[in-house]
């Protein structure tokens, strides 16, 4: 059976705001799915139903109606684990990707870092997989150590190689597509490398699970986050994917209720996984919308919505390519990355393109993307980035080209 | 909301395709560096005081979009001269002008009052201020120690 292509107008249909007007009053051309994506009805509505018809807190309640939403909210769970073929227990639900890393570095890095081991991180990094890193290593006198980028925006392999056989290296922390340079991974390879080499690893899968299949037992990682928000999903949830054997040895990262079995005055016992990682009330109405942009996503088949990402961006790569000296970042070959696609032009800075390409309705993103030691690598301050998804359409790609060349032909005049 | 024509005057853009007063000093009284923690941008404004407390050179460089690299050259030509005194003055007026206050009838910001439109379009307004505050920075610093301040 071949898998059915990816009808994007239908998508757009089931995508309200995207039938509104930019600010300009144009059609809005929302290219900045890789800063968070659009949400499509079913999930608006799993959510106002959630609360509208079963709103209580959950766990503990005896009425049925907190028995309800305790179904809902754990069948947005399993509804997660089955996408990204983890399991229930190991997989939990944080504040988003940032705080499931912080979960990680604090949980495990906090109490299995000894001074002198290192920490592997890459250059192409989100601020959000460097930071906790940091944190944790000055509290442990643990190193972070940082894989170059080289090339059109590749991992440097055989520094990680070097690092791993000549340095006491405890944990691999990698990005699978980068935010900044769209670059794939080769997760698979990276967390063999670290696991044959006695390290955990930690897979960022943020600007992957959206777009592509993922699955935990494919990354080959410890553990894989990612955030709900760039995959059709609400704010305010974020997912820590990890084998539960090696969570459940690891003391909790925040403490409080729900989190708990038993609390006395000398001392305190945990709750069963996944809930020992999710202290007070978690986010409900969150994981219900969850649950159902990933029903969505699997309706539509993950092999068509890669499909669909790599016909745009072969676009966007070609809208791109016939712009006068435009710099983009990252492979050129689409089949090897994802969707960001970074680029620069020497006459117009990032924050001046987003700016006049806004008053055509183009919604694209301008600045450092919070990968300052990437724009370090790179030698910009900064970059403007588009970045598809399933709602975009070949005329929204077209629009972005249009946009660019009068945001020029605008700074130019006089 | 503004259109963009009030962003980008002919002013603006004139300041920006020519910046004046840009480059370094050799021997400034003080040199801040600020950032743009948004975006990336870096600013360097270099302040050459004199005994009475006079700006009597001023040198920016840096990296930067045409709001903050006009901003930077508009405000070199306009405090060139001013006290220290004056030119903490002409940084407040400016301050509150990029939140929507005009500026008092008796306070002239000369090119600058081309950037009271960024008001309108707060992503930028940091953008404008980004000199201006590595000015105040600058002028803080001085008359509290001697040694060159590293600014955020």
């Amino acid at each position: 059976m071949t898998e059915a292509r990816l009808d994007s107008l239908a998508v757009r249909a089931d995508v309200p705001i995207l039938a509104r007007p930019s600010a300009s009053g144009r059609p809005l051309v929302y290219l900045d799915s890789a800063a968070t994506s659009q949400k499509p009805m079913p999930v608006l509505d799993a959510m106002d139903d959630y609360y509208r018809a079963a709103n209580a807190n959950v766990h503990r309640g005896v009425y049925a109606l907190a028995a309800e939403a305790t179904e809902r909210f754990e069948q947005g769970r399993a509804d997660v684990a089955r996408f990204v073929g983890s399991r229930p227990e190991g997989t939990v639900f944080a504040k988003n990707a940032t705080e499931a890393v912080n979960l990680v570095a604090y949980a495990w890095g906090l109490r299995h870092l000894t001074a002198g081991d290192v920490v592997v991180v890459t250059e192409m990094e989100h601020h959000s997989n460097i930071v906790p890193w940091q944190i944790v290593a000055g509290l442990t006198g643990a190193r972070v150590e940082f894989v170059p980028v080289v090339d059109d925006g590749v991992l440097d392999l055989a520094v990680l190689r070097d690092l791993l056989a000549t340095e006491p290296v405890k944990m691999v922390a990698v990005v699978h597509v980068s935010n900044v340079l769209g670059t794939i991974n080769p997760v698979a390879d990276i967390t063999r490398m670290a696991r044959d080499a006695g390290a955990r690893s930690l897979v960022d899968a943020s600007q992957s699970v959206p777009h592509m299949p993922v699955s935990l037992a494919a990354t080959g990682a410890d553990a894989m986050v990612f955030t709900g928000h760039k995959m059709l999903g609400p704010t305010g949830i974020g997912v820590l994917a990890a084998d539960p054997a090696w969570l459940d040895g690891l003391e909790p990262f925040l403490g409080g209720g729900e989190m708990i079995s038993d609390v006395r005055r000398e001392g305190s016992t945990w709750a069963d996984l996944p809930h020992k990682f999710e202290a007070g009330t978690p986010p409900i109405a969150e994981a219900v919308g969850l649950g159902a942009a990933v029903r969505y996503l699997e309706g539509l088949g993950m092999d068509a919505v890669r499909a669909h990402e790599v016909e745009l961006t072969t676009r966007l790569l070609a809208v791109l390519g016939g712009v006068e000296d435009a710099t983009v970042y990252g492979p050129r070959d689409p089949a090897r990355r994802g969707s960001p696609v970074s680029f620069s032009l020497p006459d117009l800075h990032p924050h001046d393109i987003a700016q006049l390409v806004d008053r055509e309705g183009v919604c694209v993103r301008a600045g450092h993307h919070c990968a300052k030691p990437l724009m370090r690598a790179l030698g910009v301050p900064a970059t403007t980035r588009a970045s598809t998804y399933v709602y975009n359409t070949a005329d929204d790609v077209d629009a972005l080209g249009a946009a660019l060349a009068s945001a020029r032909a605008f700074m130019g005049r006089v | 909301m503004g259109g963009i024509e009030d962003l980008y005057q002919e002013m603006i853009l004139s300041h920006y395709r020519a910046p004046r007063n840009r480059g370094t000093l050799t021997n400034p009284t003080v040199s801040v560096t600020q950032n743009n923690p948004m975006c990336g941008d870096e600013i360097q404004v270099d302040v050459l005081l004199d005994d009475d407390g006079r700006i009597v050179e001023l040198a920016h460089s840096g990296q930067g979009c045409s709001i903050s690299q006009s901003a930077a050259s508009m405000m070199s030509e306009k405090v060139m001269g001013t006290t220290r005194d004056e030119a903490q003055h002409l940084i407040e007026v400016f301050r509150r002008m990029m939140h929507g206050d005009d500026p008092p009838a008796d306070v002239d910001l000369g090119d600058s009052e081309a950037l009271a439109g960024v008001a309108r379009f707060p992503a930028r307004v940091k953008c404008a201020l980004l000199p201006w505050m590595a000015l105040k920075d600058a002028l803080q610093s001085v008359g509290t120690t001697k040694e060159t301040p590293h600014g955020q």
